[in-house]
């Protein structure tokens, strides 16, 4: 190798590979941006959150939330839940069948078995699809997060270590605006021990003037500011508390199916 | 080279300080929790972004620099470029570093520099860039040498992806997803290939001018390094991301075909070193290179580890990225750094260190260092991961709790390496302070004595190569 020019060349095509396969086809495939269909529904998916749930992001930017937090649920595999909705004649029947046998976690062949079995006895089941894993069974999400999550972020917060919890179902989770701004304020309130620095710096403590101000927070016993005062969210923390509040991904997908709560019957 | 040089060890002690902050923030969240620009979310990346951006880019270029004039056997010339280069650079580290502070950071990981930053530092590394490729174009000495292709690779990569990362997700950001893709990408490009080529380019250069061993071989090096850039730039879409199944697929081939380079380097280091690393204990260059390069293997191999889909389903979010991230920042790329600084350094400019022992001590604190913050988190980081698999029994919280021991010898790991960071700025600021004496006093005779004139002028020059 003694020509400069021929290692230009060379690594020229080996790195230039890499530039087309993760810059260029994804921004072909991902970046035209289109909302796609709500499984069984003729919804669309995403919806552009708020204008101030998109201030809020440029708080949660600004403030580096992604440098503790993910929005990225994940699921090991899919299984089947066969559910109840009806008992028919016999319920009696139908009862002791179901008390004998596992209903959750079963594969579509299991599943489609033992609906024709509870039918022939008389009563009436459904398949239910769920989602599996521990991300699922700690509650943060109904399912894996997919690339249609994030359509309408920018900046994109996927983050990659988890100090604190997955954020990506929060707003599902804490749909009430005041936990969230009490959380901020002062994290150890709202979770014992908690390692989640407080965001002080986005409130206000004042005097309570002639009469409380409206968005003053509703602390929890042993919490709140001293008498006579209250405690008040800037205007970026209530962008940031919207914006959590938008965090829901439970819509169920193409790509990432499951079956919402059917009416079950409880015998 | 002073300018370079001098300026990344001061970023290397502000990263060091402010990465000790926010890790104390892990025992104590109310430390300093109410100052605005302290918060942990903006000081972690700012710490990340000064090692990477303040100390190992511009040391990397200053190593590459010194190596290419050196084997294309010409002297530095043009001295006011990189001069100007290394000002620019650090003038554009202080903006991002500040904007990253007060909450004008751009939310990609090792990306955070706003425009005011990241433009000053892209202009600075082109006209280094140049400039070394004209040094290159001008070799004296026409046969390449396996360093050569490492540096010019990684000279030619970086204004690439940097470029690429500004314009998709600063400049104009495409939608959705597609920017954590390039993110991904950009990320995996710059701290493991780039670092990667100028590190692996000095250890080929360094170790066996230390052994007195001819590298063992050319043609393994060779092998080592197209497959390194075949396989290492296709690396870095985690195995569970949200993403078109085809990325972290291809992402995982390409991490199991790391082992080839892997093998092929570890080769040609170990038939180079074979049989001197006891001669060469005393060489604090020496022990430098070579903790960097088992670092770079080992790093490696946990990159592997991470990219394989049974491995990640435990280890991703947990602390096990970051160990592998801080592993190879630091144990590989910066202690590289430091050995190829001591040993060309005093070369330039023709005076010894003020401080000869301290460099021994520099390389104690460092490892012990490095070993205290990655070992723990490494470990800890599997140890969440199996906790999280046991979502019915174990609460996250508790598994957040079970992580504080660990964190709370990583900190002592940041503390050790603050201290052997200090060592190296008094070091290299003595030297400066040294060269800046000589200096003045050839000026002085130089003044004096008007017919000494040609000999006085020449040693002035040398002096000149010396400051870029």
């Amino acid at each position: 190798m003694k020509n400069g020019f021929l290692v230009f060349l060379a690594s020229l095509i080996a790195l230039g590979g890499s530039w087309c396969g993760f810059v260029l086809a994804p921004v072909l495939q991902l970046g035209g941006g289109k909302q796609t269909t709500i499984l069984n529904s003729s919804g669309l998916y995403p919806v552009d959150r708020p204008g101030m749930a998109n201030q809020g992001l440029q708080v949660y930017r600004a403030n580096g939330c992604a440098a503790c937090h993910t929005e990225q649920v994940q699921q090991s595999g899919v299984a089947c839940d066969v559910v109840l909705t009806g008992a028919g004649k016999n319920p009696e029947v139908v009862t002791n069948l179901i008390s004998s046998l596992k209903l959750n976690g079963l594969d579509k062949d299991l599943a489609d078995a033992l609906v024709d079995k509870i039918t022939a006895a008389g009563g009436k089941a459904e398949i239910r699809i769920v989602a599996t894993g521990p991300d699922i069974d700690r509650g943060w999400g109904r399912r894996h997060s997919v690339a249609e999550d994030f359509l309408y972020d920018d900046p994109v917060q996927l983050g990659n270590l988890r100090i604190g919890p997955d954020l990506a179902d929060v707003g599902m989770r804490q749909p009430d605006a005041n936990w969230q701004l009490v959380h901020l304020y002062a994290p150890q309130s709202e979770v014992k021990g908690s390692a989640m620095p407080p965001f002080r710096y986005l409130f206000r403590v004042k005097k309570i003037g002639s009469a409380p101000s409206p968005d003053a927070l509703a602390f929890p016993k042993d919490f709140g500011p001293p008498a006579g005062y209250e405690v008040v969210p800037a205007p970026q923390a209530q962008e940031l508390a919207v914006y959590l509040l938008s965090l829901h991904a439970d819509v169920p997908l193409h790509n990432a199916p499951f079956s919402q709560s059917a009416a079950v019957f409880k015998p | 080279m002073l300018a370079l040089f001098g300026g990344a060890a001061f970023w290397l002690v502000v990263c060091s300080v402010l990465g000790l902050v926010a890790s104390i923030k892990f025992h104590a969240p109310d430390f300093l929790a109410n100052c605005v620009w302290l918060t942990y979310g903006r000081l972690q990346p700012a710490a990340d972004d000064a090692l990477l951006y303040g100390f190992c880019l511009p040391a990397g270029l200053g190593v590459a620099l010194w190596l290419l004039a050196r084997l294309s056997q010409t002297t530095l010339r043009g001295i006011v470029v990189p001069i100007a280069a290394a000002n620019l650079w650090h003038l554009g580290v202080f903006v991002g570093l500040a904007a990253i502070l007060i909450g004008d950071g751009t939310g990609f990981a090792w990306l955070e520099f706003p425009r005011g930053g990241s433009v000053p530092i892209f202009f600075a590394y082109l006209m280094l860039a140049l400039w070394a490729t004209m040094i290159f174009a001008g070799r004296r000495e026409r046969a390449m040498y396996p360093s050569q292709w490492f540096l010019l690779a990684a000279l030619f990569w970086f204004p690439w992806i940097y470029s690429t990362a500004n314009l998709f997700l600063v400049a104009w950001p495409v939608r959705g997803v597609a920017q954590a893709v390039i993110g991904w990408w950009f990320a995996g490009n710059l701290l493991v290939v780039w670092t990667g080529l100028i590190g692996l380019g000095a250890a080929f250069y360094f170790l066996p001018k230390f052994t007195g061993r001819p590298l063992q071989s050319h043609y393994l090096a060779l092998f080592g390094f197209w497959t390194f850039i075949l396989f290492a730039t296709w690396c870095g879409i985690p195995p569970g991301a949200p993403v078109p199944v085809w990325m972290p697929t291809l992402s995982a081939v390409a991490a199991a075909w790391l082992l080839v380079p892997l093998l092929a380097i570890f080769l040609v280091v170990w038939q180079t070193v074979r049989g001197s690393i006891m001669p060469n204990w005393n060489n604090t260059s020496f022990c430098f290179i070579g903790a960097g390069v088992d670092s770079f293997l080992l790093s490696g191999l946990m990159l592997m580890a991470m990219a394989c889909p049974q491995i990640s389903r435990v280890t991703d979010f947990t602390w096990f990225g970051p160990a592998e991230t801080q592993l190879r920042l630091y144990g590989f790329f910066a202690m590289t750094m430091f050995g190829a600084i001591y040993h060309l350094l005093p070369r330039v400019v023709g005076l010894e260190f003020p401080f000869p022992k301290l460099a021994r001590a520099h390389f104690w604190l460092s490892l012990a260092g490095v070993a205290l913050l990655v070992v723990p988190l490494a470990i800890g980081g599997v140890v969440q991961g199996l906790k999280w698999q046991n979502p019915n029994a174990i609460a996250f919280a508790d598994t957040t709790k079970a992580m504080l021991p660990f964190l709370r010898v990583s900190t002592t790991g940041l503390l050790l390496m603050l201290l052997g960071n200090l060592l190296l700025f008094v070091n290299i600021m003595g030297l400066t302070l040294r060269w800046k004496l000589a200096l003045l006093k050839q000026f002085t005779a130089f003044v004096k004595s008007p017919l000494a004139e040609t000999s006085a002028g020449a040693s002035l020059r040398d002096e000149k190569e010396a400051q870029a």
